[in-house]
């Protein structure tokens, strides 16, 4: 599918979808709220978005306009049809919360833990939201732009 | 964190006339520091007599969190740091850095840069498939074929040596193309070692391949089916194993990719013995690759033109390149700025990693070492 018929479905499906057509691939702005439906769509729907490639987080609170945003950023391909979209979500960055895609993909189980670590993002009604990388005491969140750890130097 | 080897007494089974039969669940630990884990990776086992129930990894023990590294980079830096991921396939790691790089700044690579790049990444991936034919051999008990694998593979270690002035971590790979020119024994060396690879190679199948006690023990080992293959974001040759087209090489062909020709090896199985099939057939794919390309080596510049500080402009960049274990994705995210605003690397190890669990259930505790032998996990890969 080109991009034009991507953005048709996409407006079908979620009319308040903001679309960015800079980079190379198709960016789709969505809001957390209507989050579940919409990925649901996704993979059950016309675009048939099987593979989940990237799931990662962005921390934009160094720059002048993001004080309070962190944007989830989420790949998709078919496989089938071989089109890939990249779908962002702004989260309120003193309290992030999003509903889980790993009953979807399933590798968003482990994706998600990562990020809920290294982030501090909540995945509601994720199976398993428990640490994967970090001790159980560790404070922070390592991947946020104001973490400093003086022990275990990781900003040179 | 770490847990004491228990039986869990409540979930002890009675037999039907009340008595208790000792048998209950038992968590066991495999790792951090096991033979057969290649590396920090702790496995908590939760068994019912010697089948498998769960297998839960825990990870960090390795981690360095690379991606924060690199933020305080610039972007001729941070390549250097990426080799230390996937220590297998480290010219593969740079290039798909270079390569994001390259894409942000349109930098044209020079004709013999492209080449001299895709002969190091191939040569990589052999020498990475003949550590983990090696290896995995070992893990199900043949010991021979480790010191089979190593009489080779050290011969590549030699031409990278020779080239690139290390043996295992190379950052030889640059914005713009790669440091420096090939040495010019290199074209003759590696042929040499084509001429020798081409004799060994069906010794590994007559060692192994066909082996009946190996082929027990991986045949029906591990299933993969296509649609979870996908849905668990497999890549490689693990993928590639259930039948999902997924090389990298052609579907999104890079440098000289589309130039040359090689198959992509597909199997349907879907088992551990389909995904070792997969690993062995590839070595002679990417045998073909090097000699179509080693006296074809064109002449001009090994490096473009770049300027001294690159500056990235504001923008977000996605390249994908096929490492020995799958899609390598890198991503930037900039801000206009000579470091990257946020880096994220996607690495292959750790979506095929995240099926470990799904394929071990209802195997045998013996079992789960052909099945973390052909996933090919690299532990640094999976921490970054």
């Amino acid at each position: 599918m080109t991009n034009e018929e991507l953005k048709q479905h996409i407006t079908a499906a979620l009319p308040t979808a903001v679309f960015d057509e800079t980079g190379e691939w198709l960016n789709v702005q969505a809001e957390a709220g209507a989050w579940k439906p919409f990925v649901q769509w996704l993979r059950n729907g016309p675009l048939n978005m099987d593979y989940l490639f990237c799931l990662t987080c962005i921390d934009w609170s160094a720059t002048p306009t993001g004080k309070n945003v962190l944007t989830m950023v989420y790949h998709f391909t078919s496989t089938a049809a071989r089109h890939t979209i990249v779908v962002k979500v702004k989260l309120d960055r003193t309290k992030p919360e999003i509903e889980t895609v790993s009953d979807i993909w399933r590798t968003a189980e482990f994706l998600e833990r990562e990020v809920f670590e290294l982030f501090g993002v909540q995945f509601l009604h994720h199976p398993d939201l428990r640490r994967l990388i970090l001790t159980d005491d560790f404070e922070g969140y390592p991947l946020r732009k104001d973490f400093e750890d003086p022990v275990n130097m990781i900003k040179l | 964190m770490y847990r004491e080897t228990q039986i869990i007494n409540d979930s002890r089974k009675i037999s039907s006339n009340g008595e208790d039969t000792g048998e209950g669940e038992l968590v066991i630990n495999v790792g951090p520091q096991h033979p057969a884990t290649h590396g920090v990776l702790h496995l908590v086992i939760t068994l019912q007599g010697e089948t498998i129930q769960k297998v839960e990894p825990h990870l960090g023990y390795i981690h360095r969190s690379i991606e924060k590294m690199c933020e305080s980079l610039s972007y001729r830096q941070f390549i250097y740091v990426t080799s230390r991921m996937d220590y297998l396939s480290s010219h593969i790691n740079n290039h798909g850095c270079a390569l994001c790089v390259e894409k942000g700044l349109q930098i044209e690579v020079p004709p013999r840069a492209q080449v001299i790049r895709v002969l190091m990444d191939e040569l990589t991936r052999i020498a990475s498939h003949e550590l983990w034919w090696g290896a995995m051999a070992m893990d199900l008990g043949a010991f021979t074929p480790f010191f089979y694998a190593f009489r080779e593979r050290e011969t590549i270690n030699d031409i990278m040596e020779e080239t690139c002035g290390a043996r295992l971590t190379m950052n030889y790979m640059v914005p713009g193309g790669v440091m420096y020119d090939i040495h010019p024994n290199f074209q003759k060396r590696v042929k040499d070692f084509i001429q020798l690879f081409r004799s060994k190679i069906d010794e590994y199948d007559d060692l192994v391949t066909g082996n009946i006690i190996f082929q027990n023990r991986t045949k029906g080992i591990g299933v993969l089916s296509k649609e979870d293959a996908i849905s668990y974001g497999c890549s490689g040759p693990v993928a590639r194993a259930s039948g999902v087209h997924c090389d990298i090489r052609k579907l999104y062909p890079y440098e000289v990719y589309n130039k040359v020709e090689f198959d992509e090896i597909l199997e349907t199985a879907g088992d551990s013995f389909a995904r070792y099939l997969v690993r062995v057939k590839e070595l002679k794919q990417s045998v073909r690759i090097v000699e179509q390309l080693i006296d074809n080596i064109p002449d001009g510049d090994f490096q473009a033109k770049t300027k001294a500080v690159l500056k990235l402009p504001k923008g977000e960049f996605y390249s994908i390149v096929e490492t020995a274990r799958g899609e390598l994705g890198v991503y930037i995210v900039s801000e206009g700025a000579t470091t990257p605003y946020r880096i994220k690397f996607r690495s292959p190890g750790f979506s095929n990693l995240s099926a470990l669990d799904h394929l071990s259930r209802g195997h045998k505790i013996g079992d789960l070492m052909a099945i973390m032998g052909t996933l090919d996990l690299v532990i640094p890969d999976i921490d970054r």
